[in-house]
């Protein structure tokens, strides 16, 4: 393990900076080491540093992406124990060659197993399926003695209801049982449908339920009777009969963003030119492909860095969600007020949530998800806090791993169970120790 | 066919990437180090990644006596070994070593006379089955010595002469030898660098070794490439310039 090296960290965003003392476990016994040894109280864990904001950002940041080895699998039923560093993109190297796949996974395989936990992710099945912490079996949690405990819904289950969607603030994981799902090839029959409007989105996120992926990419910039266009994707795995070559893994990126663009590159001009054009990629109503996992649920990992488009200052991107019955009306307004904006965004994407989890943190709620990026200016922040009024006002609530700059008050009105969750911290000592810039913002 | 690979000081880095290229290829593997529990949990990782057999035994590479009874376990288990990676290692400190005989003696032990050791028994097996490839990794360090690390050059350098002539005497017995020479390369060994533009990681190292493997490549290979370039200059500096550089 490397003790002490300073150096300037950020989220995928890219905003804010920190400078941190980096430590880097290479074998499991180092983190209950630098646990014990480390005497700043601001201790956080971090992985891929997928996640946007300054979750995993604090004076001093444990990396784990290094404790990446399996332990286990068991071929019959798909169970896979592995260390928290292990990437979903080795386990789908791993597995899609044997026939599994992972049963929830976020929009890029390049987060840990870890970081899914930490951050509950959910994926485009989760009307369905719910969040990764659901499909999982257990955890090995480094707590802030040192000691590793195992806890899953039967056992310490309070700190696994903690853990899960903790944003790494109850400790650090060290490793994780979860149940994989067969599939008979690596492809996905992708089904799109163009909508004309926010109205008939939701209409047809309605007729499709059954699908077992579905996400519409929303045309963010076009409003009036058009306000909420988009191209709903629906997919299913693709079976063995449909397939010649079955069970082929991503290849590795060859692209590359290699330095912070110019941040005037994106202006109103360009992403309106390219929303109009991709809303247009499809002339039909309706339109069917095979396409392999990776460009399904991955487009963009096929560009490496691509966050370096939003130029130097960054980006963040804003993702809500407002509870079913708030619905076409809640979306319209703050869709609304996004277009009338002019505020540039290449990824809108909306999404149906199916019932919320048990745990204490996690960010979906039965209802409507929707994340725009915004590049980062002077005025955005102010923006962005008109848009959490609004969120608020129906109920709604902002994704931890997205976040960067919400209101202590906006997060406690939004997430009521905080309280237990800082109950459980202080229980297990967590909250003298494993601390990051987001849980000192929002008062954890 | 499935291979069979016996991997040298299977809990570094760069030997680890290597071992889970071969474990997805389903081979059979003998790992060799000196912490058994770390060794456990590299061989159940390479287990799940596809791996045939495992097997593992512990090695001091210092206890020069244990060596042949190491290997003759290892080639009773797997009968023949179709490639070898030697890639244990420590990065010594200079500055200490300049001031102690025994930590120099120690260091130039572990990072060369014990390679030698094991080269000298794996050559005879390796000369009696009639195939396959020895690869060792050594460092550029070894192609000049320079005031800041010359104690692990020398080591490193000792080891790439000795594989030179062990290239030259198993060529007519189908043999390969092939001299790994990685450049910067981000691993615990080499934590505490400030990593520039220059530093590789190990799955690119592990790459390029295993295809070097499968080509049959019996050379120096300098990896990542661009190394071969830059050793090129650093060795045709002529030595009355590079005596008095700072490198």
């Amino acid at each position: 393990m490397s003790l002490n090296k300073s150096a300037t960290l950020s989220g995928w965003g890219k905003y804010p900076t920190v400078e941190s003392n980096v430590l880097r476990a290479t074998q499991l016994q180092d983190v209950p080491n630098a646990i014990l040894q480390n005497s700043s109280p601001a201790l956080i864990a971090s992985g891929l540093r997928r996640s946007y904001g300054d979750s995993a950002l604090a004076e001093t940041t444990l990396q784990t992406e290094k404790l990446n080895q399996f332990i286990q699998f068991d071929e019959t039923t798909g169970v896979v124990e592995c260390a928290a560093g292990v990437s979903l993109a080795d386990v789908l190297n791993t597995f899609v060659p044997k026939g599994w796949f992972l049963p929830v996974t976020p929009g890029t395989q390049f987060v840990t197993v870890g970081g899914a936990i930490a951050s509950d992710v959910h994926g485009k099945n989760h009307h369905l399926d719910g969040c990764f912490s659901q499909h999982l079996i257990s955890l090995t949690l480094c707590v802030a003695s040192g000691e590793p405990l195992t806890c899953s819904l039967t056992e310490h289950r309070e700190l696994f209801l903690a853990t899960c969607g903790g944003m790494g603030l109850t400790g650090v994981i060290l490793a994780a049982r979860f149940k994989l799902i067969p599939i008979e090839s690596a492809f996905i029959e992708e089904t799109t449908w163009k909508t004309d409007n926010l109205a008939e989105t939701l209409e047809q996120f309605e007729t499709h339920q059954n699908a077992t992926y579905s996400v519409a990419w929303i045309d963010g910039l076009t409003k009036g009777k058009q306000l909420g266009r988009s191209l709903l994707m629906l997919g299913e795995h693709s079976e063995k009969k449909y397939v010649s070559y079955n069970l082929k893994t991503a290849e590795p990126s060859q692209r590359n963003v290699p330095f912070n663009m110019p941040s005037a590159l994106l202006n109103s001009v360009t992403v309106k030119a390219f929303n109009t054009l991709y809303y247009h990629k499809t002339r039909q109503k309706q339109s069917q492909r095979q396409v392999h996992y990776a460009p399904y649920f991955y487009p963009l990992d096929s560009i490496q860095n691509w966050n370096r488009l939003y130029g130097k200052k960054g980006f963040t991107q804003y993702q809500f969600v407002l509870p079913k019955e708030a619905g076409l009306e809640g979306l319209t307004e703050i869709l609304t007020k996004i277009v009338d904006s002019k505020r540039s965004s290449f990824l809108a994407v909306l999404k149906v949530f199916g019932a919320q989890n048990a745990n204490y943190l996690s960010f979906p709620i039965e209802g409507y998800t929707l994340a725009i990026d915004f590049k980062i200016d002077s005025t955005l922040f102010a923006f962005l806090d008109q848009l959490d009024e609004i969120v608020l006002h129906y109920g709604g609530r902002l994704y931890l791993a997205k976040d960067a700059r919400m209101s202590e008050r906006t997060f406690k009105l939004s997430y009521p169970q905080w309280q237990q969750f800082q109950q459980i911290r202080a229980q297990y000592g967590a909250d003298k120790c494993f601390n990051s810039m987001q849980s000192k913002r929002l008062g954890l | 066919m499935k291979q069979n690979i016996l991997i040298i000081g299977a809990t570094s880095a760069i030997a680890q990437a290597t071992l889970r290229r071969y474990a997805s290829e389903q081979a059979n593997l003998y790992l060799l180090g000196r912490n058994q529990a770390q060794l456990d949990t590299i061989a159940a990782d390479a287990k799940v990644r596809g791996a045939n057999e495992v097997h593992t035994a512990q090695l001091d590479v210092n206890q020069f006596e244990s060596h042949q009874t190491v290997l003759n376990q290892v080639f009773d288990t797997l009968k023949t070994v179709d490639a070898v990676l030697i890639a244990h290692g420590t990065l010594p400190d200079q500055k200490a070593c300049e001031q102690d005989v025994h930590r120099t003696m120690t260091e130039l032990s572990t990072n060369g006379i014990s390679t030698v050791s094991l080269l000298t028994l794996l050559a005879n097996q390796f000369e009696k089955q009639q195939h396959g490839t020895i690869a060792v990794i050594t460092s550029v360090a070894g192609d000049r010595g320079r005031q800041s690390n010359y104690v692990y050059g020398a080591a490193k350098g000792m080891v790439s002469i000795f594989l030179q002539g062990l290239r030259n005497r198993l060529y007519a017995h189908n043999v390969q030898v092939l001299d790994i020479k990685p450049g910067f390369v981000d691993t615990p060994m080499t934590a505490d660098f400030k990593k520039g533009a220059l530093w590789a990681q190990p799955e690119q190292i592990a790459k390029n070794i295993t295809t070097a493997i499968d080509k049959k490549q019996s050379k120096t290979l300098y990896t990542p490439i661009f190394w071969m370039g830059i050793m090129f200059i650093i060795r045709s500096i002529p030595e009355a310039i590079f005596k008095r550089l700072k490198l």
